[in-house]
């Protein structure tokens, strides 16, 4: 069995959910401190992918980055091109999965008693040492469900990402464009153990979860 | 050692408009819930910004939207001590208190501060806690610590006891004295208890709607509160429209009684007041026909409801407040009340 879609899949996932990580607790952060007007404009933008299909996020990624678009022409004059590569899956996993950071974070900060901040900063704490050690470790349910939820969406992306980058095996191929390729050439054998493979990995992501609440909730009651 | 505040700020239902000045001690700022009390303070802390105005601390401007001076709450030197106590959840008492300590580099005298800390708010075994292991008590004491190790030049302290039970909160106001004797700096308490502003303030302003009505020594303010609010904020139960009838009498049309007063009646007299507490049976002066409506017995205390038989109806009933030991067995057809007890207001 060539195990490339695992290894191509995970580290996909993996990226993508550290970029999505970061840049959504960042928009929630920033999104809640705009005007009424811009936060509910942007909001829809930062939404949007979640509820569009997916394929019509690929068909929106590919008229942006496409071989023959003006950003597309000019990324590659750095040789970065994001159709047919593998690491153009990272970026349909990341737009994908973002929303589900974005709002779970949000979420989060929303129900976070801003007195906190305020008493912070008439203690004479940066707004870094109050983002970082009171505000993060306060939200960090949320945000742990946020990243949680970000890298299973990552992980089983299917319609932006075959759009974008296709498949080839040993190049492109994930788990999902690999189950759905395997099923339509008629080997139901290899792709019934590419399901138990994910099937796998999502149960031990959900574990690992459940152990550090788990762990959490001993620590602080 | 002296914090100036001159500030306005539009809130909406009301306009905020306070200027004030500490010198030294515990100043009270007494008034009705949403007065415009704790935006006061979040002003001064620097998390609120005022419309216009100044504000000065030992000669340092805070702000001043003149000069466009609006120093941000970390560079202040204000301790605020929060209603809700605003302790970090996910923080020991003891990561509180460094959080407060952050300042100090030197390691041995971060250590020497934080023990002093420990020991001075009693804290000694609750180091490890976390504040929702606290009761209410201790978590104002460590968030008063958290303070005071920052070593601030003011402290604002918000509602610091409404959050308690009642039981508490004399022995912890003595706590809380106690603490602050050692405190070099002013000390603002906000507050809409008119005893918690007795016990502990020697000065006081009263805030109503974001007007400032009153400021001087708080006993000053009680025996001569100036205004209707003001009176009523100082617990004053009975008042009622006056009108200036000589240097030293007034008339209160809704109760048909001619008063004769100590202070001299000012031209611009709209209303007296009369704390339940004053009226006495024997007092030779100001003595009117009552007549009984009704009684609330309280454990210590009785409150006696009565009308002049002159009296306007529809108007509220005069309450009379007197220790049960000192209740005349019948109830006295007359009283009177000293001339120096009647309150003039103006306002």
């Amino acid at each position: 069995m060539d195990w490339y879609p695992l290894w191509n899949s995970l580290r996909i996932a993996a990226i993508s959910s550290v970029l999505v990580f970061f840049s959504g607790i960042f928009a929630a952060y920033y999104v809640a401190r705009l005007p009424r007007l811009v936060k509910g404009l942007l909001d829809v933008v930062l939404t949007l992918p979640l509820v569009l299909p997916p394929t019509v996020v690929g068909y929106f990624l590919l008229l942006v980055f496409g071989a023959k678009r003006p950003l597309g022409i000019f990324l590659a004059n750095f040789g970065i091109k994001f159709v047919m590569t593998w690491y153009g899956g990272i970026l349909t996993a990341a737009v994908v999965a973002f929303p589900l950071m974005y709002r779970t974070a949000r979420g989060a900060f929303e129900s976070f008693d801003e007195r906190l901040t305020d008493a912070g900063r008439t203690l004479g704490l940066s707004n870094t040492y109050i983002f970082w050690r009171v505000r993060m470790p306060a939200c960090r349910q949320g945000i742990l469900a946020g990243a949680v939820l970000a890298f299973a969406r990552a992980l089983g992306e299917y319609g932006a990402t075959s759009m974008l980058i296709g498949y080839t095996p040993g190049r492109t191929a994930t788990i999902s464009t690999t189950v759905y390729q395997l099923w339509r050439t008629g080997d139901d054998a290899a792709a019934f153990a590419w399901v138990l493979v994910n099937l796998a990995i999502s149960a031990a992501v959900l574990l690992t979860v459940n152990l550090l609440e788990q762990k959490q909730r001993r620590r602080a009651p | 050692m002296s914090l100036f505040v001159d500030i306005e700020k539009d809130l909406g239902s009301f306009h905020l408009k306070v200027s004030l000045e500490t010198d030294g001690g515990i100043t009270g700022l007494l008034g009705a819930s949403g007065c415009g009390k704790s935006m006061t303070l979040r002003c001064i802390a620097g998390v609120e910004t005022p419309a216009r105005g100044r504000i000065v601390l030992d000669g340092r401007t805070l702000f001043d939207s003149e000069q466009r001076i609006n120093l941000p709450p970390q560079q202040r030197g204000v301790g605020y001590l929060f209603q809700s106590y605003a302790l970090f959840p996910t923080m020991t008492v003891r990561q509180n208190l460094l959080a407060g300590l952050h300042r100090e580099k030197d390691k041995a005298r971060k250590q020497t501060l934080y023990r002093q800390a420990v020991e001075l708010l009693g804290l000694a075994g609750l180091e490890q806690r976390r504040p929702a292991e606290l009761s209410g008590g201790q978590q104002q004491r460590v968030a008063l610590g958290r303070i005071l190790v920052n070593r601030p030049q003011v402290l604002l302290l918000d509602e610091p006891f409404s959050a308690l039970d009642s039981h508490l909160r004399e022995q912890l106001q003595l706590d809380m004295l106690r603490v602050l004797k050692d405190f070099s700096g002013d000390v603002l308490l906000v507050t809409h208890s008119r005893d918690e502003a007795y016990h502990m303030c020697g000065r006081l302003a009263i805030l109503d709607e974001g007007q400032l009505l009153r400021c001087g020594a708080t006993k000053e303010v009680f025996a001569d509160p100036g205004s209707r609010a003001a009176a009523r904020l100082t617990g004053c139960k009975n008042i009622a429209a006056a009108r200036r009838t000589g240097p030293n009498t007034v008339w209160v049309e809704d109760w048909g009684i001619q008063f004769t007063t100590a202070r001299p009646v000012p031209e611009d007299l709209c209303a007296i007041g009369i704390r339940a507490h004053y009226f006495h049976p024997k007092a030779p002066a100001n003595r009117f026909e009552v007549e009984y409506t009704g009684q609330i017995e309280e454990p210590f205390e009785w409150i006696i409801q009565m009308r002049t038989p002159n009296q306007t109806p529809g108007t509220p009933d005069i309450w009379w407040r007197m220790a049960k030991d000192k209740r005349p067995n019948p109830l006295p057809a007359q009283l009177g009340v000293a001339p120096e007890n009647i309150l003039l207001l103006t306002r």
